[in-house]
């Protein structure tokens, strides 16, 4: 027979003193800045000297008023933790996202849509460069407003540029001239390995799906098909082909294979590995902290297959902040947002993170105080009327991993540049076609739902 | 005993309601965290599910989809091939290991727990020290393997390379199981005790008939080990074909140079939480399930007949 004892004995009385001090102490700590205010919990994906810049604008937003206080939280894998929190109904009421989440979290239902709050807040079209305003929309809704934005640009490093003989000052202006840059600017070890690139499609490779639209077109229609086999794309895939044909793919990804982080002195841009990149604004934070002494570089728009010396082409991109579906305070949110796109406030965020404006109307101050040597250029091209929204489908992981393997698979002269765009159209097709359709099983409910949550 | 009680419940009834009143919480948990979410894993392999939104019934689409999926299979195939040649080569490397250690030497206690120690780095410091170690250029492996390479160069007048182990698709996996051999510590340690349960005796009956080391290894060693082997084994079957964290660490959350080194349990989290297609992804758990499942009934269905338990 079990005994029961019938007195408690002092282990557990010790046990339960330290359960409660457990507990306890996991409870929320009472906050003087934080009483008869409402708390917004705003998560963003930035960490270092871009966190503080935002955190000083939370700072100036909380101390300029008494009613919201914004609470803010750097979080890692911002995308996955945003939709688990959204679907276990326990969402931030704000986040910092990238653009082209948008097309996927819409649909999904991971989001608010913003158009009334925005319009009360006297937020419109007209107060944006309007290239970052069409980034903020999916499906006629408005889902987001800027944060930082960035336009993409070439990057040469004028050191390498004139150890081979060529003017430092002078970009190449169509592709054909980049490729003969190219040639002049790849060096051979003795060994006939490669010492130094030109130029490499894959260094970073961050913008692979945008590259069609400097071929003349862009990847998908805006609607049910992908333009995988339209002759932009045709020539994007032949191009990645001629590099293994001229500099051999076992070279390409040896001296890949050395190339250090991004964000250190290894950079293959800061250490003459590779003289022409393209990125964005932002590498200038990049190459002040770690590229060496005297680094020399230029920007310029990135060469197309035809020269456009009037209007350049660029690709635009922007962080955008979003109020999750679900979350408790939404228009304590727009408040904050709202507060953000004032333009000293957001002037503020994009110089201390070294970053052009989204506004429309840009200071004379901005321009003065800003510390990169390039803003005008960058800025010159973010207004170009050519300038592009970055290509963001409902599929856009799929598509992007995709392209980056078939691309190093063409890279390495495992696969023809046909061969890979041929699979490639078949997959992602295949794979933006059921996401179509479970857009139309749904879209009615969807649409209704958000209809009903913008009516007056 | 409480006065009351005993007269309504039986004492053998009793003694049943305290030992499920003791399990209650493991059968709670049970319930919630393993069969509930497997019969809803089971519901979504049928439907279109992206978890924001309520799930739509497809039938058996997702199994169709999946079998015309060029993707699945090389990750079938990678999965597989992993499980082929790294279980054995482990086995045969933790085997070598502990007979090694078993043998009485100096400091064989400093030996048992250097050998012993890798396994306690954890899965993802050791995927980022792999990441260096297998560094084309720069990595210690290819500083080590370069010499030899120069000298068949230089014997035969050809040029050949070490491979870049990361970034050529055809080395990939094949440095992935090298860094599995960095954990055989674990199983080295389970053979060691293994090894000093053999009875002496049997060496030494074996001995007196004249056997050499190898037939002693052959016929005492392995067969009185099987029991050991077989546990091992079994483990590192269903370890191998779940293995995620180091090759997602070592390529940087992607499926490595033309997929090799997508693994079945990192397309299903691609599936589920990249592509937020939880339905294809459930279906494709499932069939890891159903695979493991197979394959272990399989083993033991061969243990039964290849394992000698107590000698026999």
């Amino acid at each position: 027979m079990i005994h029961v004892p019938q007195r408690r004995s002092w282990g557990f009385w010790l046990l339960a003193g330290l359960s409660l001090l457990t507990i306890s102490g996991c409870a929320p700590k009472a906050d003087s800045r934080t009483e008869g205010r409402v708390v917004l919990e705003y998560w963003e994906k930035w960490t270092g000297f871009e966190r503080e810049a935002m955190a000083r604008v939370v700072d100036d937003f909380n101390n300029s008023q008494d009613k919201i206080f914004v609470r803010f939280l750097s979080v890692s894998r911002i995308d996955q933790k945003m939709m688990l929190a959204t679907a276990g109904g326990v969402p931030p009421d704000l986040v910092g996202l990238w653009d082209v989440n948008l097309p996927s979290y819409a649909e999904n239902n991971a989001l608010k849509p913003l158009d009334r709050l925005a319009r009360e807040a006297g937020l419109s079209e007209a107060d944006y460069n309007p290239v970052f305003w069409k980034l903020c929309h999916y499906r006629g809704y408005l889902w987001a407003l800027p944060s930082t934005p960035s336009v993409v640009a070439l990057h040469w490093n004028k050191k390498m540029f004139r150890e081979a003989g060529l003017d430092p000052e002078r970009p190449p202006r169509t592709l054909d001239e980049l490729e003969t840059f190219n040639e002049k600017l790849t060096r051979k070890n003795p060994d006939g390995s490669l010492a130094q690139i030109g130029h490499m499609p894959q260094e970073p490779g961050w913008w692979l799906p945008d590259f069609p639209s400097w071929f003349g077109g862009p990847s998908w229609d805006g609607g049910n098909r992908l333009l995988l086999d339209a002759p932009p794309n045709r020539d994007f895939f032949a191009w990645l082909e001629s590099y293994p044909h001229r500099f051999g793919g076992p070279e390409l990804f040896k001296l890949r294979g050395g190339f250090g982080n991004f964000a250190s002195p290894d950079n293959p841009f800061f250490n003459s590995k590779v003289a022409m990149i393209l990125q964005g604004v932002w590498m200038d934070n990049f190459i002040r902290k770690y590229a060496p002494e005297g680094f020399s570089y230029g920007v310029a728009p990135f060469p197309e297959s035809t020269a456009h010396p009037l209007a350049p082409l660029t690709i635009a991109q922007t962080d955008i902040l979003v109020i999750p579906a679900g979350a408790r305070h939404p228009r304590e949110a727009m408040e904050f947002i709202a507060f953000v796109q004032k333009q000293k406030n957001m002037e503020a965020l994009c110089m201390a993170q070294r970053k052009l404006s989204p506004l429309a109307v840009v200071s004379d101050d901005f321009y003065r105080r800003h510390p990169h040597p390039y803003l005008r250029e960058f800025q010159r091209l973010s207004q170009s009327p050519r300038a592009q929204p970055t290509l963001c489908l409902p599929t856009m992981r799929e598509y992007s991993n995709d392209l980056i393997i078939y691309s190093n698979l063409v890279l390495l002269g495992r696969k023809t540049g046909e061969e890979a765009r041929q699979e490639m159209a078949l997959r992602q097709q295949k794979a933006l076609t059921a996401k179509l359709d479970r857009w139309q099983r749904i879209a009615a409910v969807r649409t209704a739902k958000w209809n009903r949550e913008l009516a007056p | 005993m409480e006065p009351g009680v005993g007269s309504v419940i039986r004492p053998a009834h009793r003694s049943t309601l305290q030992g499920l009143l003791f399990v209650a919480p493991w059968i709670a948990g049970f319930l919630v965290f393993n069969l509930y979410p497997f019969c809803a894993s089971v519901w979504f392999s049928l439907c279109d599910y992206s978890v924001l939104s309520q799930p739509v019934y497809l039938g058996s689409k997702n199994f169709q989809d999946l079998l015309h999926d060029p993707v699945f299979w090389q990750a079938l195939k990678n999965t597989l091939l992993f499980a082929a040649v790294s279980i054995p080569l482990g086995t045969a490397v933790s085997i070598g290991l502990a007979i090694l250690l078993n043998q009485p030497a100096g400091a064989q206690g400093l030996f048992r727990t250097l050998f012993f120690l890798p396994c306690l780095v954890p899965a993802i410091s050791l995927a980022i020290l792999w990441q260096w170690m297998l560094n084309g250029q720069m990595g210690l492996v290819n500083m080590a393997l370069r010499p030899w390479f120069d000298g068949l160069n230089s014997l035969f007048d050809c040029s050949l390379r070490p491979p870049d182990w990361l970034n050529d698709p055809s080395w990939a996996l094949w440095g992935l199981i090298l860094t599995g051999l960095w954990g055989t510590g674990q199983a080295m340690v389970i053979y060691l005790a293994g090894l000093q349960e053999i009875p002496e005796e049997l060496y030494e009956a074996a001995s007196l008939d004249g056997t050499s080391a190898w037939q002693r290894f052959l016929h005492v060693t392995l067969p009185m080990l099987s029991p050991v082997i077989f546990f091992n084994v079994l483990m590192g079957l269903i370890g191998a074909l779940q293995t995620f964290a180091v090759p997602y660490i070592l390529t940087g959350g992607g499926d490595g140079p033309g997929r090799s080194l997508l693994f079945l349990a990192t397309y299903i989290y691609q599936n589920a939480f990249d592509f937020w297609n939880m339905g294809y992804a459930s279906a494709l758990a499932l069939v890891l399930f159903l695979m493991i499942t197979v394959l272990t009934l399989a083993a033991v269905r061969f243990g039964e007949k290849k394992v000698h338990y107590q000698g026999r």
